[in-house]
């Protein structure tokens, strides 16, 4: 690694760090309907969309309304995908004329935008026409992560308000994040990367005559403003089959370097949301501040076994599966960066990485997504393992557990623990299911321990709403299509519902100044603690599943044996 | 079921916003503002499109081009797609010394000669566009001497192909294939 590239990584969490506050100021006004710059724009487009659609905003929801009405919205979201991709094929705005998609992948696919995940079990440029990846894809780009994160800021009342009743309105949550942070990011996100390169037009495809006589056929179409909100709303979904390393998916160092950050940008920016909501920004950035461990942790140890030799070609730094304009360093960067942040896109071929580099990835996906994670949904994953760490401080002093003044009692951390749960049982379970059927196995690319990682990356991607793949498992088969939407489900819904209850029964609570005896969540010792607590769960559910797959095959490659 | 009525009226109005209104401002801003990037950044000679300046392609075999990286898929787009061989894969090890010797023997290096790896490793892609600077002077005596140019002037065209990191910092030295054969070509024919 050269110097110039170690400052390339310095310079990109420093322009993070300096944007968390602005970004995150701006939310905190937005969501609690205080005047901001756009005001005057976007109010009256705001309230034509609240007449059109007979949303009462001054009307407040309980915990059931809120997740009722989320819900709602999700699975209809979920139906008009699935629809919109079987009748493709009679629809216009097709040049390529594509195909409808099968059930078992419309299925998959459908389940994948609606809850943020974005596998992609297809090829865009061989499978989506352009009314689909518009209609369809790229709607549920905006909405999935609006929905992301007005449970956020829905917990967040439920954490910062005095015994009351009600958590806000998720329609009002969900159009405000879509109309005043989403869409005036994504703009211009999507102008600066087309000023790179991205294309952006419906044009059909063309055919090019090579330097060598032959037909190259370059696909076209409304790439630009679906990458920037896939980006934005950690989504992942690429317009085409090899997402962020596609040269017209990401074209340039800069188009790189602009993508990372906003895959990035709103998850850590809400963290100081979060701050200013509870009234202390301190406690927002002791959370940024354990994230940022955890990834640069994650990170250190996926460059120094990427920049390590592989024996068995004697090469450090192997190119197979990165682009040349990037180069290994910010190959591992944002490999790094999209297994944190549940973005899930992917600018290098992962399973080509070393078994350490790919381990980590997966690693951070096991975690929970919660190094600043899904925009929204890392923040409440983390703030889950928060109210854990809680109680556990609290088991440990012999003192009922606090936080923000409000008591942790048997429902919350009941609650706390189906959400850790469900996900990582998916994960388990289903990958053990998938290692010993025959429609599992047959589908590896690679033999030997990698070919196991392939299954348990499927999984643990699918279950935690991340959406990258090992990619040389063929995961365009009934068995896994069905699966790993299953997966999908469990990871988003058992982890937001649970959530919403306890910002239900956290919201109806008194608030206690706090005493000698208060554990404080605001300084080092407690995000010491966190991180602590979450490697601690991470390892205890995930050792085993980890061991047959990356650790066992870096103990192989190291002593030379291939498969 | 009164959510269920706003929420499909909500998912009408957020579709018409984000997947129409959205999608048509930024073709339109685009296409205005940057009209050859938008369409693919294509490069045409005689009237004819070549290719796109963002795309590679299979130049391997002609020994009067620069040839491209390894490609999973022969530089055909539809779809892209990467090996996804991994780090202990027999396949890959076996096909890496096959392409090592390769380089060399079509360039006339010594046996002991280091190839830069990302012509022995195929793209994440399989369209990458460049190779590094290295790669490209590999090729350079190959090259000229196909063509029956100087190796001086090869060179040059070379140096001139080389791309610096983006504003200093972004990014590592690069040649862009397609467009240093553009130039060589031109080279010879004029």
């Amino acid at each position: 690694m050269t110097p110039l590239e170690l400052l390339q990584i310095v310079i990109f969490f420093g322009v993070l760090i300096v944007l968390t506050p602005l970004l995150g100021g701006f939310m905190a006004h937005v969501f609690a309907g205080e005047r901001t710059l756009l005001t005057p724009v976007l109010r009256p487009v705001e309230g034509i969309i609240y007449r059109l659609s007979g949303v009462n905003a001054t009307e407040e929801q309980d915990w059931h309304g809120y997740a009722i009405a989320l819900i709602a919205f999700n699975v209809l979201g979920f139906l008009v995908v699935f629809l919109l991709q079987l009748a493709q094929g009679a629809l216009p705005l097709n040049p390529a004329g594509l195909a409808s998609v099968e059930p078992a992948l419309a299925f998959n696919t459908a389940t994948s935008f609606m809850t943020n995940t974005n596998w992609q079990s297809y090829a865009g440029e061989t499978t989506m026409s352009y009314a689909t990846q518009m209609l369809g894809l790229a709607v549920q780009n905006f909405v999935s992560a609006a929905t992301g994160i007005a449970v956020v800021i829905a917990l967040t009342r439920g954490l910062a308000r005095r015994t009351a009743h009600t958590l806000g309105n998720f329609w009002v949550d969900l159009v405000r994040a879509t109309l005043y942070v989403l869409l005036p990011v994504s703009l211009i996100l999507a102008l600066l990367l087309v000023s790179q390169g991205v294309v952006q037009n419906f044009n059909a495809y063309t055919e090019a005559t090579t330097l060598m006589g032959e037909t190259q056929v370059l696909p076209q179409g409304p790439a630009a403003s679906q990458i920037a909100i896939k980006q934005l709303g950690s989504n992942g979904g690429g317009f085409f089959n090899v997402n962020s390393a596609h040269p017209f998916e990401n074209p340039t160092p800069l188009s790189n370097f602009l993508q990372m950050l906003s895959l990035l940008l709103i998850a850590a920016a809400l963290t100081n949301t979060y701050g200013r909501m509870i009234g202390s920004q301190r406690q927002g950035w002791v959370i940024f501040g354990a994230m940022l461990t955890l990834l640069a942790a994650g990170l250190s140890l996926m460059l120094v076994s990427e920049y390590s030799a592989n024996p068995m070609f004697g090469i450090a730094g192997v190119m197979e599966g990165k682009e040349v304009r990037f180069g290994i360093t910010n190959s591992i960067l944002w490999g790094a960066a999209t297994t944190a942040a549940s973005n899930g896109s992917v600018n290098a071929m992962h399973s080509s990485f070393t078994p350490l580099a790919g381990g980590i990835a997966m690693l951070n996906m096991l975690l929970g997504e919660i190094i600043f994670g899904g925009v929204g949904a890392g923040l409440y994953g983390m703030l889950i393992f928060v109210i854990l760490t809680v109680f556990i401080a609290g088991l440990m002093v012999g003192r009922t557990p606090e936080y923000l003044g409000k008591k942790i009692e048997a429902r919350e951390i009941q609650m706390a623990i189906v959400a850790i749960l469900l996900p990582s049982a998916a994960v388990l379970l289903m990958t053990a299911f998938a290692s010993v059927t025959e429609a599992g196995l047959s589908n590896r690319a690679n033999a030997g321990p990698h070919g196991f990682s392939e299954i348990l990356y499927a999984f643990a991607s699918a279950s935690n709403n991340n959406g990258s793949a090992f990619a040389g498992l063929n995961a365009n088969t009934p068995f896994y299509n069905v699966l790993l939407g299953i997966a999908m489900w469990i990871g988003r819904f058992g982890v937001i519902v649970p959530v919403l209850a306890i910002a239900g029964s956290m919201v109806g609570k008194k608030t206690a100044p706090p005493s000698p005896g208060t554990f404080p969540t605001d300084g080092a010792v407690f995000a010491g603690l966190l991180i602590a607590v979450i490697l601690i769960v991470g390892a205890l559910t995930f050792f085993p599943a980890l061991t047959l797959g990356p650790i066992v095959e870096h103990l192989l490659m190291a002593a030379g044996r291939s498969f | 079921m009164k959510s269920i009525f706003i929420a499909l009226r909500m998912l009408v109005v957020l579709t018409i916003l984000t997947g129409v209104i959205y999608p048509l401002v930024v073709t339109l801003a685009a296409q205005a503002v940057f009209p050859a990037q938008a369409n693919g950044s294509l490069e045409t000679r005689d009237g004819v499109v070549v290719g796109s300046s963002l795309i590679g392609q299979n130049m391997n075999g002609d020994p009067s081009y620069f040839w491209s990286r390894p490609s999973a898929i022969g530089y055909s787009p539809l779809p892209s797609s990467g090996s996804n061989l991994g780090p202990t894969s027999a396949t890959l090890a076996q096909t890496v010394a096959e392409r090592a010797a390769a380089f060399r023997e079509a360039n006339a290096l010594p046996e002991d000669a280091v190839v830069p790896t990302e012509m022995l490793f195929a793209s994440g892609s399989g369209l990458d566009p460049h190779i590094s600077p290295e790669a490209a002077r590999l090729q350079v005596e190959r090259v000229a001497a196909a063509r029956g140019l100087a190796v001086e002037q090869v060179n040059a065209l070379v140096d001139a192909a080389i791309e610096a990191p983006q504003f200093v910092f972004l990014g590592q030295p690069r040649v862009n294939v397609l467009l240093l054969n553009l130039a060589l070509d031109e080279a010879a024919n004029g």
